[in-house]
């Protein structure tokens, strides 16, 4: 597999590139005061120059002291918006008359994706969508639809958020890339690590001296491109780079999630004081389940038009924080926000496991950043782990 | 199988969501096709008699004769859906709540004894069953036409009550309370506008009324650290939904801390 070192203005032959050939390009870009991802049709468009600041409850930009296309932590919302929209409408029945009707079906995606940026935690929550949507029991055919010819250019983490734990989860901040694969780099892997999505190309910023980006290509499809790409040969003195920038970000982040025992700490404390404290705070508002990166839940809505001739079937995102989401039968099962917000972290962090093998949390810090009224689930778990009370419960 | 009839009441009120229907306005033809509409005093004069499949009734309860006319409206509906604000919540007007009516009464008339009024203004569900309400300051356009289509169809209608956010991630937008500071009332009320102000990067205003399981005081306590004020908070919750019990009682906590009257520290 090819390597070696490219200029800015490659990457921007990279996109021309990628949209010649026919990819609708997302890449990362300043919208509304923070960063978001969206179709990119240019380089120019990246957020140069901007850093991300936040913290429990706040997201900011501020302007960085230099040109970084990358010098941010991660966007508002990940790429699921991409491969699991958050509207979709599935099927359309169509009235013929008299009782008959005739079914249409949701046209297939007619344009594959590349992503532009995706971050060594993001590739991990892909890994773990793909799980859930690809590899169990049915496969999603709207996720497979878009994920199918997906195309992934990751760029190594060298701007961490206050809301970032990638190094306790053990999916970031870097990723290596040898002949076993890819895996993440900068950080200890447990036993329930999620495996990265394999990217197709592996970008390193490089903001020493000249600026550059350090290119490693992991699939055939990446190498192609590289190919077709002006680059040149990696120095001993890029690679000492990357290596600096790596220990960097990952001396840069100082939040921690301690994942030993997190399961078997979880449930056994589901009747720990903590989650009333927690519910008194919060909105129930389903923010954090909707920017999470891995979140896939999704409820259908059926309805029909004035005339009753077409009915309309559609998937929609959906969050164990509405009453809804639990209606079965004649009520809802989990009527108080201390029901919900326990189902949602014993879910991400403990019984994910169980089900899908991993945890179902990257340590992209979205859900501590994105709740409007702050709640952090890294200083939830240290509470309940503080006052561990299996042993007063058993 | 001939068209249910339609009827349109109006009580204390704008006229604003009545317009909404009128506004409808790619669908109005075909929803004159497929119900009658038989009484509707702002469209047209022209009135079929009772009873009715269907009355949509705007405004709330504020005369001696809204609360015998309101009887009148149930005793001869099949199905009664108030829709906007003032039906589902009293209203702007229902400020009045929160005064001496009595004192208004003599300072704006000359003659205070013509004018016959009630000191509250109250929802349509507190004198009669209700069988759906239609939130929203004015109702939204989408929203009429799907009661109106799943009445048709004899479906439940698909009318979500929780918060805006969920449709402020579904649109896109970025929140603005998080990216701005900018204090929003999305996260306590109830979804159905398509989260229309944040999406122009306005805080939410609650015209919708709470949500399902709304924590206000988890919201204003947030705010105020933020370093909204509390007479700004209590301002936030008395709106269009001034007397919607979630709103009222917020209101009222963030004035008793504003009093000092808990014992924290305004």
């Amino acid at each position: 597999m090819r390597s070696g070192v490219m200029t800015p203005t490659a990457l921007e032959s990279l996109v021309l590139l990628l949209r010649d050939r026919g990819y609708r390009v997302v890449g990362p870009q300043v919208r509304d005061g923070t960063i978001v991802y969206d179709e990119l049709a240019s380089t120019a468009a990246l957020p140069r120059g901007w850093r991300d600041v936040q913290a429990p409850g706040r997201a900011g930009l501020e302007r960085r002291d230099d040109d970084a296309l990358f010098g941010y932590a991660v966007g508002a919302s990940g790429w699921k918006r991409e491969l699991f929209p958050p509207r979709q409408r599935l099927w359309e029945a169509v009235s013929d008359g008299d009782a008959s009707f005739h079914v249409v079906e949701a046209p297939e995606p007619d344009q594959p994706l590349a992503f532009l940026g995706v971050r060594p935690c993001e590739l991990a929550a892909i890994g773990i969508q793909d799980r859930v949507f690809l590899h169990g029991l049915a496969e999603d055919r709207v996720y497979a639809g878009h994920r199918r010819g997906l195309l992934l250019v990751a760029v190594e983490c060298h701007a961490p958020a206050a809301t970032c734990f990638c190094t306790s989860i053990g999916t970031g901040p870097g990723l290596d890339v040898d002949a076993d694969g890819v895996r993440a780099a900068g950080s200890a892997a447990h036993a329930t690590t999620p495996a990265p999505a394999v990217p197709d190309l592996v970008l390193t910023e490089l903001l020493d001296g000249e600026h550059r980006l350090l290119v490693r290509a992991a699939t055939d499809e990446g190498d192609d491109l590289l190919a077709a790409l002006e680059h040149r040969e990696a120095t001993t003195g890029d690679l000492a780079a990357r290596a600096a920038t790596l220990e960097a970000a990952q001396a840069a982040i100082d939040r921690h999630l301690e994942v030993d025992g997190l399961h078997d700490l979880l449930l056994g404390n589901l009747a720990h004081p903590r989650w009333d404290d927690v519910a008194a705070r919060c909105l129930a508002c389903t923010n954090c389940t909707l920017v999470c990166p891995t979140c896939f839940c999704s409820t259908t809505e059926d309805t029909t038009d004035l005339t009753g001739e077409h009915a309309y079937h559609e998937r929609r995102w959906d969050s164990c924080f509405t009453l809804e989401f639990t209606h079965t039968g004649p009520a809802s099962v989990r009527t108080s926000t201390r029901s919900r917000y326990r189902q949602w972290l014993t879910h991400k962090l403990a019984t994910w496991v169980d089900q899908f093998d991993t945890t179902g949390c990257v340590g992209c810090g979205r859900c501590i950043a994105w709740c409007p009224v702050g709640i952090d689930l890294t200083e939830e778990v240290a509470a309940i782990r503080a006052t561990d009370g299996r042993e007063v419960t058993a | 199988m001939s068209r249910p009839k339609l009827a349109v009441w109006k009580f204390a009120s704008c006229d604003g969501c009545q317009l909404s229907l009128l506004s409808a306005e790619d669908e109005l033809l075909t929803l004159a096709a497929e119900v009658h509409i038989a009484h509707f005093l702002e469209a047209t004069r022209e009135v079929a008699p009772g009873p009715y499949d269907v009355s949509l009734v705007e405004g709330s309860i504020t005369t001696p004769a809204d609360v015998e006319r309101i009887q009148r409206v149930r005793e001869i509906s099949t199905t009664l859906v108030t829709i906007g604000a003032c039906a589902t919540a009293g209203g702007i007007q229902a400020l009045r709540n929160l005064a001496d009516v009595e004192a208004y009464r003599a300072l704006v008339y000359a003659h205070p004894e013509y004018v016959q009024t009630l000191a509250r203004s109250s929802a349509i569900a507190e004198h009669v069953p209700v069988d759906l309400e239609l939130r929203g300051c004015p109702v939204e356009v989408p929203q009429l036409i799907e009661v109106v289509s799943a009445l048709l169809a004899g479906r439940k209608p698909l009318i979500p009550t929780h918060a805006v956010c969920v449709e402020c991630k579904l649109r896109g937008n970025v929140c603005v309370m998080v990216a701005d500071g900018t204090p929003c009332l999305g996260p306590v009320t109830q979804a159905g506008c398509g989260a229309r102000c944040p999406a122009f990067a306005r805080g939410c205003y609650g015209c919708f009324g709470p949500m399902e399981t709304p924590n206000p005081s988890a919201l204003t306590d947030r705010l105020h650290a933020m370093g909204v004020d509390d007479p700004t908070l209590v301002r936030l919750f008395r709106t269009f939904n001034v007397d919607a019990p979630a709103f009222r009682t917020e209101a009222r906590r963030r004035e008793a801390i504003d009093a000092g009257a808990d014992g924290r520290t305004p």
